[in-house]
């Protein structure tokens, strides 16, 4: 963005204000995350400053401990399949409800979004009984579909919103000029919306990576998740241990961000854009 | 689609009916389509979801206790009238059904529930069960109303004999009464709870109030830096993304313990302020409101952001051109041409922040002090600590309530402004 | 419930499934989780499983019954034992969530310290909240709960749990009732008015907790003056080079207790493993690692005079020591809690 010389100093301001503004937000979103980031590498178990020396232990204790590794891999196995499903079924739905009108279209989006309102408690202990009698209490197939369930009304929403401004003479168009609905949908639907499924399929991740009441519930010792390994012995004690695995996630995201980044890059040099 | 066709010829009449005919059985194709498209996750919630919340919040209103423990006693006192002492075939029938209740071990139940309406009355029954259990049954009526006074004088008093009859029946309404700090009186006119009694409008009224300011500020803080994300150069903008997308990763667990490293009173904030001069006592910034606040907004932030953000990638940036092209002041275009087109995105991440600020308690919990305690809080709190489920449902149905009339209110508003919600 | 049941039928089907797999599962225990289950694995899972050359399987849990009603009432029983608290053992004992303790199998019920038997549990270890603070900042410390009221003495914020179980005992005890009269006082409403009165004085300089681990954070960052703690974490942290002290003069303690889920399908090995993990030669490791004090006779004997002065149990600590009277809690926890909230609502 140089600045053009028919910007005024009033436009400059602006601007700058704007980028100032955004990037604050950014801070406030970054900067405590960041900040405890040293407290993992505590010698002690408390979480404030000053610290009284440095240490590994914490980084020792994640990385050789079964049971952070597994919690880590049963999260991300059980959050990509609940995103997967959600993402699908959620985008599938908003689609139906901008397509046509129908009777009762208000209730059934209500009721399609009730999982995010009922207090998780009250769905945990509801979702026990009912995988109770499906014998699906204590299997990964319970949680994946639990954790669907919380997340999908996530995609809904935000799939919803993008559609808003989805102009549907484009798939008039692409169906006049022969296209089936199924390309069109691929062609034209999605590259729309896109943002919003990844918003929603996001959400729905991030629902589950952090969701530790269901979990609690429904998951057994084979299930244990990341964020009930967190929560785990919390009567007594938070470790500086969470931290540990938090710098290390956001490392880990951080390195796979970057690497997107750095082959998009990449990619759009080689063509010489 | 109203044709005017009645002044027409008949040729033409048939033309149109059968273009109706058409028009019909196309849009009821659609509608199949688009119902469809709907029916997996709407069934998948409709199944895995909706039923067995229904049957949870069937608990409000149940109350089979009482009659499971004494079934003959119930029966005979909901015929009772109430305003003297029960006749003594009563009294034979209570000693009778204590008894075999308390070897049946559905007693304590039943001297739970009736705890809730009046406390103290548990011990007084597993009391009064634990003596008559010793001895040995009653020959008479009369011995059996005399034996049940002894063991407990509360027994000969009216009022012990009137709460058990107001817990009798299967249904009660003492759930859903409480849960909005009201009480039946002894004529079973419906009152107001006393003072240190009635909490929870006030709990619900707070929680919807916590809600709104959080996704205000959300909204108001999310609003430049997504605008930032959709239209900064890519270069930066996937940088920015970058760190939107990094509390993802960080659990809700720590992102509160990080606030409270940053907030506390010897924490960095304090810390820094205290060491460049500006304050010489440190600030209370946590456990109060404001600390609330400052830890919600940070979990609901992004949720705000990237539902602002996906809607805003998708604005063209044809009219704001024309906009500015056809002699609009950059501030005027913005609020008339601009604003309006991202409405659905501020409506979606509207509604994911309330909602989703109405549901964590832990954060509350952990940085806020006993005021600021969320409705969610006392769910968890009678589902799990004191097991009383009728309660915990009753307050989970009323806050079902409140947030489908406020999804109704708030879906009729964006009807209004053109963002309709499906 | 025609509902239920029809919705029960309906679902059969997989109720065959879930029976299987119930059955062949080994013995499942079940811990606070973090450090305290670290605790019981090396003091009683691991020489368990040693012992009878068996294979455990351990979960964890923060408390409350909940999860365990949900098993009992949908005859999906997949936790065997499971620590608890008092009330909840007591209350799960009530309403039958809990199996009635085997004492052929268990042994010795006459061996136990007072109140740490009952008829769904065996007590396996005793703990307290009692007044802790950090000496590095305050030289001369508060003595009893009457100097924790003190905010003239010792200016600044203290810390209590967000609750109302134990914090009326504490403020009676403050107000000068003796330990052994507590809940004869509060069993009365002037009693609890009184409590509640004395609250006020000292409501402004409170700061509420919710977790265990929040009070030692706070003495250590300095937040608070003093505070209300469980002693075991404030033993710890002295064991990390922390100076806190533990005040016992109106300690208020309780017993943490192995019970046996109804319906438990693995009963008779339950039962073996609560024996085994009250037996006073394990018992007596459990305090060297977590300074709370064994239930078994023989076992507080047994334990090393060094540890023994930081256990609630020490004779010494017990002088003006209050026993959580849970039966009265079980009777007035809903309503003085509501109290509670609407007080502090004020």
């Amino acid at each position: 963005m140089a600045f053009q010389p028919y910007h005024t100093k009033t436009d400059r301001l602006a601007h700058y204000l704007y980028w100032g503004v955004g990037l604050g937000v950014l801070l406030f979103l970054i900067l405590p995350i960041l900040v405890v980031i040293p407290l993992s590498f505590s010698s002690d178990s408390f979480l404030s400053y000053p610290m009284p020396g440095w240490s590994l232990r914490w980084y020792e204790e994640v990385l050789t401990s079964e049971q952070w590794t597994s919690a880590l891999k049963n999260s991300l196995l059980i959050g990509s399949a609940a995103t997967l499903l959600a993402t699908i079924l959620g985008t599938l739905a908003a689609i139906g409800l901008n397509y046509a009108d129908f009777k009762g279209k208000n209730l059934m989006l209500s009721l399609m979004i009730s999982p995010m309102v009922v207090p998780l408690v009250i769905s945990a202990l509801g979702l026990y009984f009912f995988f109770a009698e499906m014998g699906l209490n204590a299997s990964f197939l319970g949680l994946v579909l639990a954790h669907a369930i919380l997340g999908a009304p996530f995609v809904l929403i935000t799939v919803n919103a993008t559609l808003q401004g989805f102009d549907r003479n484009l798939m008039r168009a692409a169906s006049s000029l022969g296209a089936n609905p199924w390309i069109s949908f691929w062609k034209v639907v999605l590259p729309l919306i896109l943002p919003g499924v990844i918003s929603g399929g996001l959400f729905a991740f991030a629902t589950s990576f952090d969701e530790v009441v269901v979990a609690l519930f429904v998951a057994g010792p084979e299930q244990r998740t990341l964020p009930r390994q967190m929560f785990d012995g919390i009567r007594e004690n938070i470790t500086p241990a969470i931290l540990a695995v938090s710098t290390l996630l956001t490392l880990f995201a951080l390195a796979l961000l970057s690497t997107l980044e750095w082959l998009r890059r990449r990619n759009e040099r080689l063509q010489g854009r | 689609m109203e044709l005017a066709v009645e002044n027409n010829g008949p040729s033409l009449k048939d033309e149109s009916r059968e273009l109706k005919i058409r028009l019909r059985r196309s849009q009821r194709r659609q509608k199949m389509k688009a119902l469809l498209l709907v029916a997996p996750l709407f069934l998948f919630t409709l199944i895995v979801f909706i039923t067995p919340i229904a049957l949870m919040m069937v608990r409000s209103v149940e109350s089979p206790e009482v009659q499971n423990a004494f079934p003959e006693t119930s029966k005979a006192l909901m015929q009772w009238q109430a305003t003297e002492l029960p006749s003594v075939d009563i009294y034979a029938l209570m000693v009778q059904e204590i008894r075999q209740s308390w070897a049946d071990k559905t007693l304590s139940q039943a001297a739970q529930r009736i705890n809730y309406e009046d406390p103290g009355f548990r011990s007084l029954l597993t009391r009064t069960a634990r003596q008559l259990s010793r001895g040995s049954a009653p020959k008479t009526a009369a011995e059996a109303k005399a034996l049940l006074i002894k063991t407990n004088a509360q027994w000969g008093e009216l009022p012990t004999w009137q709460v058990i009859k107001n817990t009798a029946p299967a249904y009660t309404s003492y759930y859903l009464l409480t849960s909005l700090d009201l009480q039946k009186n002894a004529q079973g006119d419906i009152v107001a709870a006393p003072e240190d009694q009635g909490i929870y409008v006030n709990i619900f009224l707070r929680t919807l109030w916590i809600a709104f300011v959080v996704t205000m500020i959300c909204l108001v803080l999310g609003f430049p830096l997504a605008h930032l994300l959709a239209n900064a150069p890519s270069k930066y903008a996937n940088l920015l993304m970058i760190g939107v997308l990094l509390p993802f990763w960080t659990s809700l667990l720590v992102r509160t313990s990080a606030w409270v490293v940053v907030l506390q009173k010897n924490g960095l904030i304090n810390g820094l302020l205290e060491s460049i001069g500006l304050i010489n006592e440190p600030l209370i910034l946590l456990f109060n409101r404001p600390g609330v606040y400052i830890g919600l907004v940070h979990i609901l932030l992004p949720f705000m952001v990237l539902s602002l953000y996906s809607v805003m990638k998708s604005i063209p940036g044809t009219y704001m051109r024309a906009a500015l092209s056809l002699g609009a002041h950059p501030v005027v275009a913005f609020f008339k041409v601009y604003v309006p087109q991202t409405l659905p995105g501020v409506a979606a991440g509207f509604l994911l922040c309330f909602i989703m600020s109405i549901g964590y308690y832990i954060t509350p919990a952990l940085i806020g002090s006993p005021q600021d305690q969320m409705i969610s809080y006392f769910i968890a709190y009678y589902t799990n600590n004191v097991i009383n489920w009728g309660m915990a449902s009753a307050l989970g149905a009323i806050l079902l309530l409140a947030s489908t009339l406020l999804f109704v209110l708030y879906a009729r508003l964006s009807n209004r402004n053109q963002i309709k919600m499906g | 419930m025609n509902y239920r049941k029809f919705f029960v039928t309906a679902l059969a089907a997989g109720t065959a499934l879930a029976m299987q797999s119930a059955q062949a599962r080994p013995l499942t225990v079940v811990g606070w989780g973090g450090a305290a289950q670290e605790v019981q694995n090396k003091v009683y899972f691991q020489p368990f499983e040693q012992q009878t050359d068996s294979k455990m399987s351990q979960d964890s849990y923060s408390g409350g019954l909940a999860k365990v009603k949900a098993m009992v009432d949908s005859k999906t029983v997949t936790w065997d034992v499971v620590t608890v608290e008092d009330p909840e053992l007591l209350r799960g004992c009530e309403t039958g969530l809990f199996e009635p303790i085997d004492w052929k199998i268990v042994g010795a019920e006459d061996q136990f310290i007072e109140g740490a038997t009952s008829e769904c549990g065996v007590g396996s270890y005793v703990w307290s909240t009692a007044l802790a603070y950090n000496t590095d900042t305050l030289k001369v410390g508060p003595k009893n709960w009457a100097d924790f009221w003190n905010v003239q003495k010792f200016p600044g914020k203290r810390g209590l749990r967000k609750g109302v179980k134990s914090n009326l005992e504490f403020a009676l005890m403050a107000d000068g009732v003796a330990p052994t009269e507590v809940y004869k006082v509060l069993s009365t409403p002037e009693g609890v008015d009184r409590a509640f009165r004395k609250l006020d004085e000292l409501k402004p300089h409170i700061q509420w907790w919710e977790a265990g681990a929040q009070p030692p954070e706070w003495l250590a960052s300095g937040d608070v003056v003093m505070t209300s703690a469980y002693n075991g974490r404030i033993t710890a942290a002295n064991k990390e080079g922390k100076h806190f002290q533990v005040v016992w003069s109106g300690q208020v303690y309780s017993v943490d207790s192995f019970a046996v889920v109804k319906g438990s399908p693995n009963k008779k090995q339950a039962m073996q493993f609560i024996g085994f993990a009250s037996q006073p030669d394990n018992q007596k490791n459990y305090p060297i690692e977590i300074p709370y004090g064994p239930t078994h006779k023989a076992a507080v004997e047994k334990v090393p005079a060094k540890v023994a002065k930081d256990l609630p149990t020490h004779p010494d600590n017990l002088k003006t020591a209050l026993r959580e009277d849970t039966m009265f809690w079980l009777d007035y926890q809903d309503e003085l809690t509501q109290r509670f909230n609407a007080w502090v609502a004020r």
